[in-house]
Order: C-alpha cells, then sequence, then structure tokens
C-alpha cells in the first residue's frame, strides 16, 4: 500500500502539466487528490507497518518501507499540508500562467520524494529520496529562472544540502557496513557498530544541512526565492524537517554515539537564537518567516536530539504545531503578497481592517508558535520545558537559551502580526480587494487544527508515545493543563519578555546587530575559489590545441608506464625470437611500411603504405593462429584503402605545411618514447601472464552449447553477443553520419536512397555495359567482369556468412566481402552502375539489419532465455537432409546486413555523391569560361 | 609466458609510428595514425595470448590451439575502427569542402578560458550579477 501511494504521487507528477494544459487551474484540485488520500489513508492507519519488494538483489538492496510512529507522523503532515497547499495553489496562480504545469509537476515530484524519504526503512533507499527532495527544491527555488536571484539561491540550496547529503552517505555506509544490514529497522535493534562515532558526525552534517541549522542556516533565507506554496509547503512544513526527522529516526540508537547529543544540543541553541534574533531585522514579511523557521528548526534540532523521552514527545508534538503554524503563515504571506503587491511590512498598512477573518486566522497561526494556550505550540514547548526542568548544569544553560528563543518568537510573531495588519502611523492605508474565500481557506484549515491539536492533547499523547518511549529518561505526557510548576512559570514568562522586546521595538529602539557572522560569507569565498581554480586548471591543461591535449595523456601514459616499468614491474628474464621465422618477414614490412608511412609528405604515399602494414598485421594474423582477425584485417583493410581512395582524390597531394622544427623534434622524442613504453609493457605484460587463461575451457561449451566449432565467431554471437550489438549500433551510428556529413541538404538525400529521378541503369541484357555516359570512360572489360564476378562474390559471401560457425567467416567477414562486390561495381562503372547493383536505400537496410538482431534478442528473452541467448535446432528436410544450426545465425545474418549497409552508404557518400558534386562544379566552371570567351 | 621478441618490436614501432602521426593537425594524418596505432594495440592483445593452431574445434589437439580470447576481442576492435575510418574520412573531406583544408582548428572556448586564466578572473558562473552584465 505504501508502495501504491509512491506510484499514485509519481503518475500525479507525471500527469500534472497535462491535466493542467487541458483543465486550467481546476485540475489542482484532482491532483490534490492524491496527497488528501494519502492522508486520509495514514489517518486510519496504526503503526507500525512495513512492507518489502526485492529490487536490486544482487546489492542485497530491497524496497524496504516501513512506517513508526514518527514516520506517520511526518506522512500524515507530508501529504495532509501538500494537499492544502496545492489547493491554495489554484488561487495564488493566475489563470494560464504558463509556468504553472511544470511547477506542479515538480511539486508533486517533490511531495513523491519526501514520502518515499519518510517510509524508507532502507538508509540507501533514503538517501536516494533525500537527494531527489534536493533536486526537486532546487528546481522550485529556480522556478523564476530569468531572476538572477533565483538561480543563485537555488544553486546555494543545492550546493549546501548536497554536500551535507554526501557526508550522510559516507556516515550511512559505515554505519550499514559495521552493522552488516542497512535495513534501519535492524540496525535500530542494536547494538551501536563500531566506529559509530564518526558515522554519527557524518549524518549530522547531513541533517543538519537539510534543516538549514547552524552553520548551514544562509540558504533557507535565500530559498525564499521560491513561488509562496513552494516556500509554504518545502521550506517551512516538509523538506526543512526532513533534517529533524532524521535525528529523531536515527536518535533513539544514535544518541548512545558520543558526539551526537553535544552536537546536536549546540548546533540547535545557536540556531534557535541566531534565528530569532534575525527574524526580528527583517522587512520582508517572508524574510521574517524564513528566519523564524531557521530558528525553529532550532528547537526542533534541541528536542529530537537531546536523546530523552520527554524531550523527543515533545519535538514529535513541535513537528506537528510548527508544520501547522507556519504553513498557515506562508499561505497568509502569500495572500497579502498577492492582493497587497508588496511584503515589505514598512509599506502595508490597515490591512487589519480591510481584512479582518485573513487577520485572526494569521493571529491564531501566531499564538500557536508563541506558545499560547491551548494550541498545539503551547502544549509542546511546554513539555519541552519540563524535558530540561531537572537535569545538570548541560539542561540547564539549554532551558536558558529555550526561554530567550522562545521569547524572541513572541516578539518577532507579534512584529509580523503587525507589521501584516496593523495601521502604521504616517502610512496611507492600502485599498486592497478581499480575499476569496477558497484562497484563505486552506491557511484558516491548518491555523484551526492548530487549535484542535492543541485541544485534544491528551489524545495526541497516546498517539505519539510509542515514538518517544524508544528514549530513556523520565516520562512526560502531552496535556494542555500540567499543573503550577516552573514550565507554566516559564511560558509565562516568555509570553512577557517577547511582548516587552517587541514593545520596546516599536517605539523605535534601533533592533542591535548587523548581519550576523554566518557561514554565507565562507561559502561565497569557497565557491569563486573554486572557479578560479577550475579556470587557472582548464586554461593550463586545456589549451583548445588537439596536439597539445593529446600530448599531455601521452605525457602522462609515458611518465607511469615508465615509472612502473623501471620501478615495479618484473621483467621476465628470457625471451625467444619468434614463433617462426616467418612473422619476422611479416614484422619487418609491418615495420618499415609504418616508418616510411609516417614520413611521407604525400597522402596517396602515405596511404598505401599504410595499407602495406595493414595487411603486414593480417599475416600476422595468420602466423598467430588467428584465421578470422586475417580474413577481417584483409577485408577491412582493402575497404579502407577504397575509401582513402576516394576521399584523398578530391583534397591537395600533400599533407599542409610541416610544423615548426622545435615542436616537430619534441614530437619525434614524444612520439619514440610511447614506442619505447609500449613495447616494455608488452614486454613485461607478457612475460607476467602465469595464471591459465579463462579461455581453455571455451572449447567444449562452443560445440555443445553455442552449436559451432569456431570458438571466436561462437562466442562473438554468444557471450560477446552484447558487445557486438554495441559494436554494430556503433556501426550503424557512423553510417549514418558518413551520410549526414556528406550530403549537405536534405534534398541530397533522395540520391541516398537511389530511388526515382536518381540515374539508374535502364534495364536491359544484365551483361550489357557502357550504355551510360559515367561508364563510357570506364574500360568496358572491367565493366562486364565486374558483372560476372558480383554474383559469384555476393554468393561467396552468403557462404562465409553460414560457415562462419564451424570455419573462418563469419556475419563480417561475409558483409565486408558482399561490401567488396559492390565495390567493384561501383569501381568499373560508377554512381549508376552502383544503383544498379544494389537499388536499395542503405539506412532502409541498416535499420533491417538491426532490428534483425535485436529481434534474435528479444525472441529470445520471449521465448524463457535471456536476451541474444542462442538455441540449436535439428531437424530434416527432404532433399537437403539433417539441418544443424544455431538461432544465433539469425543475429550474424543482422550483423551481415549492417556490414553491407556501412559500405554502401560510404560509396554512395563517399564514392557518388562526391562524383556528382564534383561534376557540378567542373560544369559550373566550364560555364563560367565559356561566358568569359563570350564577346560582351 | 616467453615473450615474443618480433612481436615486442613491431608493438614498439607501431606506436611510436601513430604518435607522430596522430600529434599533426591534418584530419587525414590524424587518422591515419590511429589507424596504425590502432593496429599496435590490437598485436599488444593478441601476443597476450598463446600462438598455436587455429581455434577451431577439430582442427588439432586443443592444447596446441591459440588462445581465442584476445582474437575474439580485436575482431571487434577491428571492426570498429573501420566505422570510425569512415567516419572520420567523411569528416576530413567535409572540413576540406568547406574551409579549404583538413586541419584540426584550436577551440575557440578554450583559448577563452585561457585568456579568464591570464587575466585572473573567474568563470563568473557563481558571479550574482554575471549574466545581467552580459546582456
Amino acid at each position: 500500500m505504501m508502495l501504491l501511494v509512491l506510484i499514485l504521487h509519481a503518475a500525479a507528477a507525471v500527469l500534472a502539466p497535462v491535466a493542467i494544459r487541458y483543465a486550467g487551474n481546476r485540475a489542482l484540485y484532482g491532483l490534490a487528490l492524491v496527497p488528501a488520500g494519502t492522508f486520509v489513508w495514514a489517518a486510519v492507519q496504526r503503526p507500525p507497518l512495513a512492507e518489502t519488494y526485492p529490487w536490486v538483489p544482487r546489492l542485497g538492496m530491497d524496497l524496504a518501507l516501513r512506517m513508526g510512529t514518527l514516520s506517520w507522523l511526518m506522512l500524515l503532515i507530508v501529504s495532509g499540508i501538500g494537499a492544502v497547499v496545492l489547493a491554495y495553489c489554484a488561487r495564488y496562480f493566475g489563470e494560464g500562467d504558463p509556468g504553472l504545469g511544470r511547477f506542479a509537476g515538480i511539486f508533486l515530484g517533490f511531495a513523491t520524494a519526501m514520502t518515499g524519504l519518510v517510509v524508507a526503512d532502507d538508509l540507501l533507499l533514503l538517501y536516494v529520496f533525500w537527494e531527489l527532495t534536493t533536486v526537486f527544491s532546487y528546481l522550485l527555488i529556480g522556478h523564476k529562472g530569468e531572476q538572477s536571484a533565483g538561480r543563485r539561491a537555488a544553486m546555494q540550496a543545492l550546493v549546501v544540502t548536497t554536500a551535507g547529503g554526501l557526508a550522510m552517505l559516507v556516515g550511512f555506509v559505515m554505519l550499514g557496513h559495521g552493522a552488516g544490514t542497512y535495513r534501519w529497522s535492524e540496525i535500530a535493534e542494536g547494538p551501536l557498530p563500531a566506529n559509530s562515532a564518526v558515522a554519527a558526525v557524518l549524518i549530522l552534517a547531513g541533517a543538519l544541512s537539510k534543516s538549514a541549522i547552524f552553520p548551514f542556516s544562509f540558504w533557507l533565507p535565500a530559498a525564499m526565492a521560491a513561488p509562496t506554496p513552494a516556500s509554504a509547503y518545502l521550506h517551512a512544513a516538509s523538506m526543512v524537517k526532513a533534517g529533524v526527522f532524521l535525528l529523531g529516526l536515527l536518535g533513539p540508537l544514535l544518541v548512545q554515539a558520543e558526539p551526537w547529543r553535544p552536537v546536536a544540543l549546540a548546533a540547535g541553541v545557536i540556531t534557535l537564537l541566531l534565528g530569532g534574533w534575525n527574524a526580528m531585522r527583517q522587512h520582508d514579511l517572508k524574510l521574517l518567516l524564513a528566519y523564524g523557521t531557521v530558528s525553529q528548526l532550532g528547537l526542533l534540532t534541541i528536542a529530537l536530539g537531546a536523546g530523552g523521552q520527554a524531550a523527543a514527545l515533545a519535538g514529535a508534538a513541535l513537528l506537528l504545531a510548527h508544520a501547522l503554524f507556519k504553513a498557515a503563515l506562508f499561505l497568509v504571506v502569500g495572500i497579502v503578497d498577492h492582493l497587497a503587491g508588496t511584503r515589505d511590512l514598512r509599506e502595508l498598512s490597515g490591512l487589519g481592517q480591510r481584512m479582518p477573518l485573513l487577520a485572526v486566522i494569521a493571529a491564531l497561526a501566531v499564538a500557536s508558535m508563541a506558545g499560547v494556550p491551548p494550541l498545539a505550540g503551547f502544549v509542546g514547548k511546554e513539555t519541552l520545558f519540563a524535558a530540561f526542568e531537572h537535569g545538570g548544569t548541560t539542561d540547564r544553560l539549554v532551558l536558558l537559551a529555550l526561554v530567550a528563543g522562545s521569547a524572541l518568537t513572541v516578539a518577532y510573531g507579534l512584529r509580523f502580526l503587525w507589521g501584516a495588519f496593523a495601521t502604521k502611523p504616517g502610512v496611507a492605508p492600502l485599498e486592497t480587494p478581499r480575499p476569496g474565500f477558497a484562497f484563505a481557506a486552506p491557511a484558516g484549515l491548518l491555523s484551526v487544527a492548530g487549535l484542535a491539536v492543541g485541544v485534544s492533547a491528551g489524545w495526541f499523547d497516546g498517539l505519539l508515545g510509542p515514538y518517544a518511549s524508544q528514549f530513556p529518561g523520565q516520562t512526560e505526557h502531552l496535556a494542555l493543563w500540567h499543573g503550577f510548576g516552573l514550565p507554566l512559570l516559564l511560558s509565562a514568562a516568555v509570553l512577557a519578555i517577547g511582548g516587552t522586546l517587541f514593545a520596546m521595538q516599536l517605539r523605535g529602539r534601533p533592533w542591535p546587530g548587523r548581519r550576523l557572522p554566518y557561514a554565507e560569507t565562507v561559502y561565497k569565498w569557497l565557491m569563486s575559489a573554486v572557479d578560479r581554480a577550475a579556470v587557472e586548471v582548464t586554461g593550463a591543461t586545456q589549451r583548445g590545441s588537439l596536439p597539445f591535449s593529446l600530448g599531455i595523456i601521452l605525457v602522462v601514459l609515458v611518465l607511469f608506464g615508465a615509472g612502473t616499468l623501471v620501478f615495479v614491474a618484473p621483467w621476465p628474464t628470457d625471451i625467444r625470437l619468434w614463433d617462426s621465422p616467418l612473422q619476422l618477414v611479416a614484422g619487418a614490412v609491418v615495420v618499415s611500411s609504418a616508418l616510411i608511412a609516417a614520413r611521407s609528405r604525400r597522402r596517396m604515399t602515405a596511404m598505401i603504405l599504410l595499407g602495406v602494414s595493414g595487411y603486414g598485421v593480417a599475416v600476422m594474423f595468420v602466423l598467430h593462429g588467428a584465421p578470422d582477425l586475417a580474413l577481417t584485417q584483409f577485408l577491412v583493410e582493402t575497404v579502407t584503402i577504397v575509401m582513402f581512395v576516394l576521399v584523398l582524390r578530391r583534397l591537395p597531394v600533400r599533407f599542409s605545411a610541416r610544423p615548426l622544427r622545435v615542436t616537430r623534434i619534441m614530437r619525434a622524442v614524444l612520439a619514440v618514447a610511447t614506442g619505447l613504453v609500449a613495447a616494455g609493457m608488452a614486454y613485461v605484460a607478457v612475460g607476467g601472464r602465469i595464471a591459465t587463461p579463462i579461455s581453455v575451457d571455451f572449447a567444449e561449451p562452443a560445440v555443445s552449447y553455442g552449436g559451432g566449432h569456431n570458438i571466436v565467431n561462437v562466442a562473438l554471437v554468444d557471450i560477446r553477443a552484447w558487445d557486438t550489438m554495441g559494436e554494430i549500433s556503433v556501426l550503424v551510428v557512423a553510417a549514418t553520419g558518413v551520410a549526414s556529413l556528406i550530403f549537405r541538404r536534405s534534398g541530397a538525400l533522395q540520391r541516398r536512397r537511389a530511388e526515382q529521378g536518381t540515374p539508374s541503369a535502364p534495364p536491359g541484357p544484365w551483361l550489357r555495359a557502357g550504355d551510360n555516359p559515367e561508364a563510357r570512360r570506364q574500360s568496358i572489360i572491367l565493366q562486364v567482369v565486374a558483372r560476372l564476378l558480383f554474383h559469384t562474390i555476393v554468393l561467396f559471401s552468403i557462404y562465409l556468412l553460414f560457415s562462419g560457425h564451424n570455419d573462418p567467416g563469419g556475419g563480417f567477414a561475409g558483409g565486408l566481402v558482399a561490401g567488396l562486390a559492390l565495390t567493384t561495381r561501383y569501381l568499373a562503372g560508377g554512381r549508376r552502375e552502383l544503383n544498379a547493383a544494389a537499388p536499395v536505400d542503405a539506412g532502409l537496410l541498416l535499420g533491417a539489419g538491426l532490428l534483425t538482431a535485436v529481434g534474435t534478442g528479444v525472441v529470445a528473452l520471449i521465448s524463457g532465455g535471456a536476451v541474444l541467448q542462442s538455441a540449436l535446432l535439428d531437424f530434416h528436410l527432404p532433399l537437403l537432409g539433417h539441418i544443424h544450426f544455431a538461432t544465433s545465425v539469425f543475429f550474424d545474418i543482422g550483423v551481415y546486413l549492417i556490414v553491407v549497409a556501412l559500405v554502401l552508404e560510404i560509396l554512395r557518400s563517399l564514392g557518388a555523391e562526391l562524383d556528382r558534386q564534383h561534376e557540378v562544379a567542373t560544369r559550373r566552371e566550364r560555364r563560367a569560361i565559356e561566358r568569359q570567351k563570350e564577346p560582351v | 609466458m616467453t615473450p615474443n621478441l618480433v612481436y615486442v618490436v613491431v608493438i614498439g614501432v607501431l606506436f611510436a609510428a601513430g604518435v607522430s602521426m596522430v600529434l599533426e593537425r591534418s584530419l587525414t594524418r590524424v587518422l591515419m595514425g590511429m589507424i596504425l596505432l590502432g593496429n599496435g594495440v590490437n598485436l599488444l592483445i593478441l601476443l597476450g595470448g598463446k600462438a598455436g593452431t587455429p581455434p577451431i574445434v577439430g582442427l588439432g589437439p586443443d592444447e596446441e590451439m591459440a588462445d581465442p580470447l584476445p582474437q575474439i576481442m580485436i575482431l571487434t576492435a577491428i571492426v570498429i575502427t573501420l566505422g570510425m575510418t569512415a567516419f572520420l574520412l567523411a569528416l576530413a573531406y567535409r572540413s576540406w569542402a568547406m574551409s579549404g583544408h583538413d586541419e584540426v582548428q584550436d577551440d575557440v572556448e578554450d583559448q577563452r578560458i585561457m585568456q579568464l586564466a591570464e587575466r585572473d578572473e573567474g568563470s563568473g558562473t557563481d558571479d550574482k550579477d554575471h549574466h545581467e552584465a552580459v546582456r
């Protein structure tokens, strides 16, 4: 059921933009049904609930969902407030706002992630949802991407919370590794794994940064660049609570780790006071609330990080209370901003008289925040005071801070009410319209809920009790009336001090202090330092010159390679000269032609020597006992030569001017050094091979399982089938790339298809040659021989394709041979002859080949095997006799088609199209010359 | 396994010749260098496996068979090289057709970053009003 909730949320997120495009803002009410339904479902559940679905069994990672009491509470908050805020959005955004679809989609995406976060039991799963909330928050803060403030704030929030999240992940891994499981419900059973102190600090870093606790507080006020509904939901009610939620979730176990409690208490106290103090200095109502939220998160950190029963109970109650009143206040700010056009409390005046009902709603929320009985905030705060009533010096200091912080809360709460609704002397009252019912209702609902929770405190005590009882220490209960005692006295004092503070400020006492020392300066300095360093490093290493970049890579290779060879590598003692003396001959050919090719300045010379060297390598393959490699190398080398000739006939004869002498010498040195290192690596690596190769066992399964005797070809379509699949995909991409580079206009692609309107040989006797204008320039004998041989070669290529399973050959070799047959036709008779030989679209052939190959894999999958698994078929056919073949033959056919198509594409592009472009250019030149000759 | 001297020398020379060609600016020359390098790497991989009779079951005793695994990997490499060669040749031709040469030019963006580094400036991605200033 929890999984279903997640799926429904995700589906709503995906559908939101579409729904809003068709139904407008009303669609938001429909979308709100998803979180609302979740709320109702969760409200009737009684934790704990758990469900598990297998996800990545090899990592031992399951979709483990679990809802304890705290998770249940958070789920209610997340879904309930999510639904209310969505409903509010319908009025907040103007009808037809172009950004609303995107906003609603991201908003619901965030709700999905947040729901997942609170119900995840697996720590890694929790981390995934945690980071998803960060990403969605980033998108929502940057909703107005055209404003630099929004972009900067979004980036700041992303960097700070992601950095914290990464630290937390390390903490999780340490914890999970120590405990032997990542399931929190199992880790929580104890005992505390070793190294938990470090893990605790890392997890705290993640939690505190997410909840904007000192020293990470600065991102939250900046995040107010988000639309107000997003602020209300993410940056007040739900996401920033993720940090304190984690404190509360892990607290029962991790509070035993030494640094947990002191760090949480110290950070919480500082945040509580700093946030409250700064809230008093704000003029923007939304920023005032943001600093207030920072302060309240400090309070929650104290409560949930303290690790006692009473504090935890107070923390849970405050978590709920804060979500209710802070979301309500944000919604009120949104309404005020919307109707009055400003959030500056120096400009707002007279709104209380214009909209008394909204003022009452806000007052109710502020009262809850200030801790006025009988509201939810009062109940939580009283219990928190009681929790620190009886402890030692630390507890008393914390209690003092709590009183001070709460007094500040009262003061800025009053400042908020005064700022938003009071009629100020010297400021003309604003003539604003009244908010409609549907606009104000969400805020009112939340405010009244705060009252309801406060009144039914005893009932909530029973609900939240199971969570708090995980902690040791004195037992407290949530109640409206705790009797006369220190907590009640403190509550009264807080209200009195807070009221006095606000009165003092109102009378014109300037609130002291500049911007308090926040880590924002450090953040900015750090970011600009990173930026500078990146520029320097990039500027020094990446100079835009390809030879320079390659040079750096090669220098690194040489330095590390040579270093390893000299200092570490075990040099083999014996060496043999050759396996057979023929290798020496082949090697000499390869070496000499490669060296001359490298020195040659003429393109054709270099290319021909390159070909010779390639054929030499093929001979070496033969001598090594690799006939398939040799065959393929021979064919590929031949096709390469053809391609080079086709292109080089258009390029200048010589390579461009040689570089300067100095760089030439440096290049030569680097080349020799790389050669030496490569030779050294070859020498050492081969000497280092002592283990039995895995391939000694290939022979038997190749026959029994793969159905062929040629191990290399069987493996290519079996154990390495995925690699072959990738390889043919590369060929498809390369072929398409070649065509798109050569055919300059899309209209030219017609010629690529060799269809109507393109030249092709007329039907007639197939041996007749020389009847097309292009072919007249070629040798007729060549054309006739090409036609005579063509079918024989194609037949041979098909033989190679099918015999490849048992003898040298296979799809690649077969395809290349067929391609060479086409090449012969093209070379003999030009592009018309090519079209006559292959009247098909190469692209179509590529697609057919890929489809055949993929189809083989899919069929294997459907028939119950793994993708691309091959099966053996045996049957009898009349005349032909016994037929035995492996289904991987179909895969090979796909390979064959793709290779043929690649060669065809090359011939059409580098051959035929280049011919045509050349003809057009020549004709144009000739016409230009004739025009010049004409008398003017 | 004992290294084979002919292979070691051939591999070294192919690498050296390939690198010297790759470090130039003419794209066709770079491509030729890549092909030489590729042949060198293929031989390096091949040398890692035993030489012997072709790895076809039934052709000879299994013990004398050449190691098939390096061959399987090299076969893929050879064909990929073919695709890459075709693509780079088309690229070289296109470059020649459009600008009259097939040289790889310096990257303009990289040069801009170098200028920033010389002026000791940041890229401005963290700068608040950089984009507005640019506009």
